[in-house]
C-alpha cells in the first residue's frame, strides 16, 4: 500500500488545495505541519529549489508546487476527475488555473502592504474579481467545474475564503456581493460542499495569527 | 488531417510564441502564422483572448487556447503520435511540469528582465540570480542530451526560446552566459541543430536590435 504524506502549513491556501484533492479522491494520507519560520530538514531535502510547502510525498517521491501536485493526484487516482476529459475544455480549465496561480498572491500582498501600495494591490484584486465575474462563470454554472467542483474551483480558494478574512483584518471592502453576484453564488456554493466546508481553516484563528504576523512585519520594518 | 485548421497569432520576438512554433514543428503540423502588431492588436486577437489580450494564441478549428505552457501541453495531447513532449510516467510528468513552472517563474519572470532594464547594483543582483537559476537548470539537465532525455521534451521546448535572447542579455549585462553555464549553452546549441528549433527562433542579433529599440522606447539607458 503506497504511502502518501503531505507537508503543509495550516494557514496556506496552497496546502488546502492538495488536502481537498486528496479527500475528493478518497486518498488516505499523513499530514505533517511545517513551522514556516523553522523549516524541517526533511522539507528542505524534499523541496531544495523553492523550500516551500505544500510538498506531496508518494512512495518517498516528492512532488512540489501545488498545481503540479494537483495534476499528479488527478493522474494517479483518476476517480472523481478534477479536469475535463475533452482536450479543449481541459485547456480552458488550465488557463483559469494559471490565472488563479498568477493572481492569488495579490490576496496575501494585501495583508503585507499598507497605504498607497495596498490601495494599488486592492485595485488589482478588484480587477481580478471583475474578470472572474465577467468571463469565468457565464452560463449560470454552479461551479467552475459545472455541477461538481473541479481543479479550477479548488484553485480559486483564496478568493472564496482567504480574501474575506484578509479584508476583515485590513478593514478593506473589495468584494461586495451586489457587485459580484455570480462570484457570490459561487463562493456560497463552494463553501457548502462538504469536503470544503469540513476542511477550512477557522477564521478566528486566522485573524489572530494574521494580527501577530502583522505586528512582527511592522516591527521588522521599523527596526 | 484535412479538416484540421490551426492558426497561431504571434509576435516574432516572443519566446512564448517560439515555444508554440517549436511544438507545432516537432509534431509536423501545418498552420497559418499571423504576425500581430502589438501596438494595434487585431480584432481576432481581442476576440480570442479578451482576458489578457496577449499573444501567442493558438486557434484550433476556431477554438482558442491561451497561455504558452497550456498550448504546448494541448498540442502534445492532440497530436500524441509524433515526438511526444511529456513523459508517459505520471511522476516524470510532474518533474517536467515542475521545471516548466520554474522556467516561467525564474527565467521568464520580471526579475530576470532587470538584467537588461536596470543598471548598477540592481542589475548585478539580477544577473547573479539569473545565473544561479540557469545553474539549477544545468543540474537538472545533468548528463542528458536534452531535458527530455534522448529527444526534445517539454522542458526543452519551454526553455530553449530564451536562448535567442541570451546575446541581448549578455550585451546589456556585460557578462558571458557561456562562461558561467557552458553545459547549458552546449545543450542550447544541440537543440538548435534541430530544424524545429532553429526555424522557430529569430537571430540573436535581431533580438538584440529589438531590445535596443525597446530601451529607447521606454527611456531605459
Amino acid at each position: 500500500m503506497a504511502v502518501v504524506k503531505l507537508f503543509g502549513a495550516w494557514l496556506s491556501p496552497y496546502c488546502y488545495r492538495v488536502i481537498w484533492a486528496l479527500k475528493v479522491k478518497g486518498i488516505a494520507y499523513e499530514y505533517i505541519e511545517e513551522d514556516l519560520s523553522n523549516k524541517s530538514p526533511l522539507l528542505l531535502q524534499y523541496n531544495p529549489i523553492h523550500k516551500k510547502i505544500p510538498v506531496l510525498l508518494h512512495d518517498d517521491k516528492p512532488i512540489c508546487e501545488s498545481t503540479v501536485i494537483l495534476r499528479y493526484i488527478d493522474e494517479i487516482w483518476p476517480q472523481n476527475p478534477l479536469l475535463p476529459a475533452d482536450p479543449h475544455e481541459r485547456a480552458v480549465a488550465l488557463f483559469w488555473i494559471k490565472f488563479a496561480d498568477d493572481k492569488s498572491p495579490l490576496i496575501s500582498k494585501l495583508f503585507r502592504t499598507d497605504g498607497e501600495e495596498q490601495q494599488a494591490v486592492a485595485k488589482e484584486c478588484f480587477e481580478m474579481l471583475e474578470v472572474l465575474e465577467e468571463h469565468a462563470l457565464i452560463g449560470g454554472k454552479k461551479f467552475f467545474g459545472g455541477d461538481e467542483i473541479n481543479m479550477v474551483d479548488i484553485a480559486f480558494c483564496s478568493v472564496a475564503h482567504w480574501l474575506g478574512v484578509i479584508e476583515d483584518f485590513a478593514g478593506l471592502k473589495i468584494f461586495e456581493p451586489h457587485k459580484f453576484p455570480r462570484l457570490n453564488s459561487w463562493i456560497q456554493n463552494f463553501k457548502s460542499v462538504p469536503v470544503i466546508k469540513d476542511n477550512l481553516p477557522d477564521t478566528d484563528k486566522m485573524l489572530a495569527l494574521l494580527k501577530r504576523r502583522r505586528e512582527m512585519l511592522l516591527a521588522s520594518k521599523s527596526s | 488531417m484535412a479538416d484540421e485548421d490551426v492558426v497561431l497569432l504571434d509576435f516574432w520576438p516572443s519566446p512564448f510564441g517560439m515555444r508554440v512554433r517549436i511544438a507545432l514543428a516537432e509534431k509536423e503540423i501545418k498552420y497559418e502564422y499571423k504576425e500581430e502588431d502589438l501596438r494595434n492588436k487585431s480584432d481576432l486577437l481581442l476576440k480570442m483572448n479578451p482576458i489578457h489580450k496577449k499573444i501567442p494564441i493558438l486557434i484550433h478549428n476556431g477554438k482558442p487556447v491561451c497561455e504558452s505552457l497550456v498550448q504546448v501541453q494541448y498540442i502534445d495531447e492532440i497530436w500524441p503520435h509524433k515526438s511526444p513532449l511529456l513523459p508517459t510516467d505520471p511522476y516524470q510528468r510532474a518533474i517536467a511540469r515542475f521545471w516548466g513552472d520554474f522556467v516561467d517563474k525564474k527565467i521568464y519572470g520580471l526579475e530576470s528582465g532587470k538584467v537588461w532594464t536596470t543598471k548598477g547594483e540592481e542589475q548585478e543582483a539580477a544577473k547573479k540570480e539569473f545565473i544561479e537559476c540557469l545553474k539549477l537548470l544545468e543540474g537538472e539537465l545533468g548528463n542528458k542530451a536534452y531535458f527530455g532525455g534522448e529527444n526534445l521534451g517539454y522542458v526543452d521546448v519551454v526553455l530553449v526560446p530564451f536562448y535567442s535572447w541570451f546575446y541581448a542579455y549578455e550585451k546589456c549585462g556585460n557578462f558571458s552566459i557561456e562562461t558561467e553555464c557552458p553545459k547549458l549553452i552546449a545543450w542550447a546549441k544541440r537543440c538548435m541543430e534541430k530544424d524545429s528549433v532553429s526555424k522557430s527562433l529569430p537571430d540573436q542579433d535581431k533580438i538584440y536590435d529589438y531590445v535596443l529599440h525597446l530601451k529607447k522606447v521606454f527611456g531605459i539607458e
